[in-house]
């Protein structure tokens, strides 16, 4: 097994999701530049938070024309796994590989700090071992994560259970209250139809050792490798 | 040749930013102003010789491919000499 950690110029959440993978996760991990083309050796990516050629335009917008995305879409669409975190979720957006985009927060403020989060839906590759009755603490650290979408859009992904995580207050509840961007039903993460590639705002790769306020994020990382291992075998 | 290309958010999608303009706008005084919206505008030169019609064509598609996020954002191109 393989984990990969794309690298932009701009990417900043880079180190923390290696260090995560190698040290929490135990599997080898490399970084692959954005320049890169062959994917052959890896068995999940990850796209991690940062500010990718600096937010121009739109954030993710124009890393999405970088030569690893066509790779990226490639190794989607062989059944991979991708996970975007934060700015790697507005990228695989912007990509097409998720619908809906991330829009500016309601309040117009860059949002630092631990929110709550709902796991809901434990079927796919990379929460099958997220306990689904606890209330995740997971920090967020964004401009853009006010995720948008047409009502179509919004029932197709209810209907199909994409939406895998949202926000929500201490007991669970998703309240507008708890909501801390605007996003449209709470949403904080969401996958495409074939569950393979997850998109989320929050960054769990923050949240893997009880040194930083919470290790809830470490499930997420150890589920993905589980489904990777359980495939290889 | 250039092409003038504004980017804006589609009628349906709330502009924060447009919002907060619009309350400095009427902290200045200006009470009798409905709405403020906010966009983009982007000025593409293109080489003298190019046709116009080939020039507004690349335009177009660099505004639908490029410029504008179609889930959110609307555009109009213009052509000016």
């Amino acid at each position: 097994m393989k984990f990969g950690v794309v690298v932009f110029p701009g990417s900043n959440c880079d180190h923390d999701a290696y260090h995560v993978v190698s040290k929490h996760v135990g599997q080898p991990v490399d970084f692959i530049w954005h320049q890169e083309t062959d994917l052959s050796c890896f068995d999940a990516v990850i796209v991690p938070g940062g500010f990718s050629y600096g937010d121009y335009l739109r954030a993710g917008a124009l890393a999405r024309f970088s030569p690893v995305m066509k790779a990226i879409k490639q190794f989607a669409d062989d059944g991979k796994f991708v996970f975007g975190i934060c700015n790697g979720f507005q990228i695989l957006c912007e990509a097409g590989l998720l619908p809906g985009v991330l829009m500016r927060n309601r309040s117009l403020h860059f949002v630092c700090k631990h929110i709550n989060l709902r796991l809901e839906n434990q079927n796919t590759p990379f929460t099958s071992e997220v306990n689904p009755n606890k209330v995740l603490s997971i920090p967020i650290a964004h401009a853009e994560g006010n995720y948008t979408c047409d009502d179509a859009t919004l029932n197709s992904l209810e209907e199909n259970g994409q939406i895998v995580f949202r926000y929500c207050d201490e007991n669970g509840d998703a309240t507008d209250e708890s909501n801390p961007n605007g996003a449209r039903s709470n949403i904080a993460g969401i996958c495409n139809q074939t569950r393979n590639v997850l998109g989320m705002m929050p960054h769990p790769e923050r949240a893997c050792e009880e040194m930083l306020g919470s290790n809830d994020g470490r499930d997420i990382f150890r589920s993905l490798a589980h489904t990777v291992a359980s495939i290889n075998v | 040749m250039k092409a003038i290309v504004y980017v804006t958010l589609k009628p349906s999608v709330l502009d924060p930013q447009g919002k907060a303009i619009h309350h400095s706008v009427e902290l200045l005084g200006h009470k009798n102003i409905g709405d403020i919206r906010q966009g983009k505008y982007f000025e593409i030169a293109f080489d003298a010789a190019i046709p116009e019609a080939e020039a507004s064509e690349s335009a177009k598609r660099i505004a639908k491919d490029v410029l504008a996020n179609p889930v959110i954002e609307d555009y109009t191109v213009e052509i000016s000499k």
